[in-house]
């Protein structure tokens, strides 16, 4: 048994590729799913939004995912090891997501705690007749500012998030992330379709329906609609800042990931789906019973959560069913997705120090949760959550995936040995169109994603913050992300970790 | 619903669940056996 095997069981590894597939799709199944997709389709062009999504979907989403696919099965290690064994130069990159995975573990856990209160809230419809109100005021006790100020409310269910979570790591690949997967995935779409169901039978669906897949062709014509659709694929699919990575360097070596990446793709396409359905028939109903247009009663993100679902709860026959069912959607959607966050950055801190898992997941995780409950359970929690998200996802996803996809494409010219690679036991080809989606389509959509957004926040501070909350937790938390990934990527491996001679030991288990 | 909005609802699904579907089939025939590694530490 080569010294490569022996560190593939070490490190762990999912059972089959179902386990695989299934944990993919917990970690691409998330929060956008539900509350961004919905609106980013109404407000990009109705029914017409089809279009440009299901093309940014296979000439971006899905070869982006598979050239994450190629890089972790290949090289089998997380995503400094993995970039590390490309080309010792791009490790940085590994380190700069990891970076990322950090930063937004650490206020996806917030959201997750909402939702659990709120789903509690559902059955007593808490917030009375002002859910906005009571999301700020008493439920948040959100301050203008910065302010320590604990709130219970949030604390006690943020600590049961990470109490829950850590338990999950420490199990390790197959019996925490695995088996979360397994239970948690077809819990949420039971879950899920029975919510859609349900906000189906409700007067003014229809209507709701109609605000949502009426194609407004004009749309097609402004570039904007474009990049928001590249934008809600990348940033849907979970791919570019090492999750994807991670993953399939847990998977068995014969394993076809051209095949399982595009179930992967589609599930996540065919779950935002079922969400936009489900959240445009809700909104549906609640604005003919208010008796106004659907356009007024529109919302995402928090807002569309946490004060449009209230309200239409609080409206609704049968709300506090609908109430557990979308609140407890979030809650599974969400911690399917934190665990594989924090798996990128478990796994590379094992692989660097040859930690037993145990106490790698310690040494991750319990910090992480001291900083999000210090910075997310008190009365400024929401102000640096909507930054933080904003700018690491702008300037941290979206910015180290562009350098990724370059690095790979241009940089190593790596395309041609990943495709050799899946195309060993891949059920679909991959040949020269990879090469010029990967890079050439993706790399110009993203940057011009990327671009648009520079320029809106150069112009108007974003929504309207302190300029040194924007430094501070906007483009400081983005940089630093990109400092430590730099400095990171220059410190020594192991001696007994395979970096520079891993190629050959990885030819010799290749060859027939 | 109108005419338009109930096709491209429907053209929307088709395209969506009808290609996982095909997807899911494609790796049932043509992925190998649904075998892993079989171990965890």
């Amino acid at each position: 048994m080569s010294a490569t095997t022996d560190a593939e069981k070490r490190r762990g590894a999912f059972s089959s590729r179902t386990v695989f597939i299934l944990a993919a799709i917990g970690s691409a199944v998330g929060l956008g799913n539900i509350w961004r997709f919905p609106y980013v389709a109404y407000e990009g062009g109705g029914g017409a939004f089809m279009v440009p999504y299901i093309v940014a979907l296979l000439v971006a989403g899905l070869p982006f995912l598979l050239m994450d696919y190629a890089l972790g099965h290949r090289f089998r290690g997380s995503a400094p090891l993995t970039f590390a064994r490309l080309r010792r130069w791009t490790e940085g990159i590994g380190w700069w997501q990891v970076a990322i995975c950090v930063a937004i573990a650490v206020y996806y856990a917030a959201v997750i705690a909402w939702s659990i209160r709120y789903t509690g809230f559902s059955l007593t419809q808490a917030w009375g007749d002002d859910p906005e109100s009571f999301l700020m005021n008493d439920f948040l006790q959100r301050s203008s500012g910065i302010s320590f100020d604990i709130v219970p409310g949030v604390l006690v269910p943020l600590t049961l998030v990470w109490v829950v979570t850590i338990a999950i790591m420490t199990l390790g690949v197959q019996r925490g992330v695995g088996a979360t997967a397994v239970v948690f995935i077809p819990v949420l779409l039971v879950a899920f379709t029975a919510l859609v169901v349900q906000a189906l039978l409700l007067p003014g669906a229809a209507t709701g329906l109609d605000a949502l897949f009426t194609p407004q062709w004009a749309a097609l014509l402004e570039p904007g609609v474009w990049g928001a659709a590249f934008g809600q694929i990348f940033f849907s699919l979970s791919v570019g800042f090492g999750i994807m990575i991670t993953y399939s360097s847990y998977v068995g070596r014969k394993t076809d990931m051209p095949g399982s990446g595009l179930v992967v793709g589609l599930s996540n396409s065919g779950f935002e789906l079922l969400a936009g359905i489900g959240v445009f028939a809700a909104l549906g109903f609640l604005a003919q019973a208010n008796g106004v247009q659907v356009t007024e009663v529109v919302a995402s993100g928090i807002g569309l959560a946490f004060v449009v679902f209230p309200t239409i709860i609080s409206e609704a026959p049968a709300g506090a069913l609908i109430g557990v069912l979308f609140f407890g959607s979030l809650v599974l959607a969400g911690i399917t997705s934190l665990v594989s966050i924090l798996e990128v950055v478990i796994s590379a801190v094992r692989d660097k120090f040859e930690l037993t898992r145990v106490r790698a997941t310690l040494v991750v995780t319990v910090p992480a949760a001291l900083v999000s409950i210090a910075f997310f359970s008190t009365a400024s929690g929401l102000s640096v959550l909507d930054i933080v998200d904003h700018f690491v996802n702008q300037y941290g996803i979206l910015l180290v995936a562009v350098v990724s996809t370059l690095a790979v494409a241009w940089g190593v010219r790596a395309l041609p040995e990943l495709a050799a690679h899946l195309n060993r036991s891949g059920s679909i080809r991959l040949g020269r169109w990879w090469y010029v989606l990967v890079g050439g389509v993706i790399p110009v959509a993203l940057t011009f994603v990327l671009v648009q957004q520079l320029i809106t926040d150069l112009r108007t501070p974003y929504e309207g913050y302190p300029t040194w909350m924007l430094a501070v937790f906007g483009w400081g938390v983005a940089v630093a992300a990109i400092i430590f990934g730099l400095i990171a990527g220059r410190t020594r491996w192991r001696a007994d970790t395979a970096v520079e001679n891993f190629e050959t030991e990885q030819d010799l288990e290749d060859a027939p | 619903m109108s005419g338009a909005a109930v096709a491209m609802m429907i053209v929307s699904i088709v395209i969506v669940w009808g290609g996982l579907v095909a997807a899911i089939i494609n790796l049932k025939r043509g992925g190998g056996p649904d075998s892993g590694a079989h171990r965890d530490l």
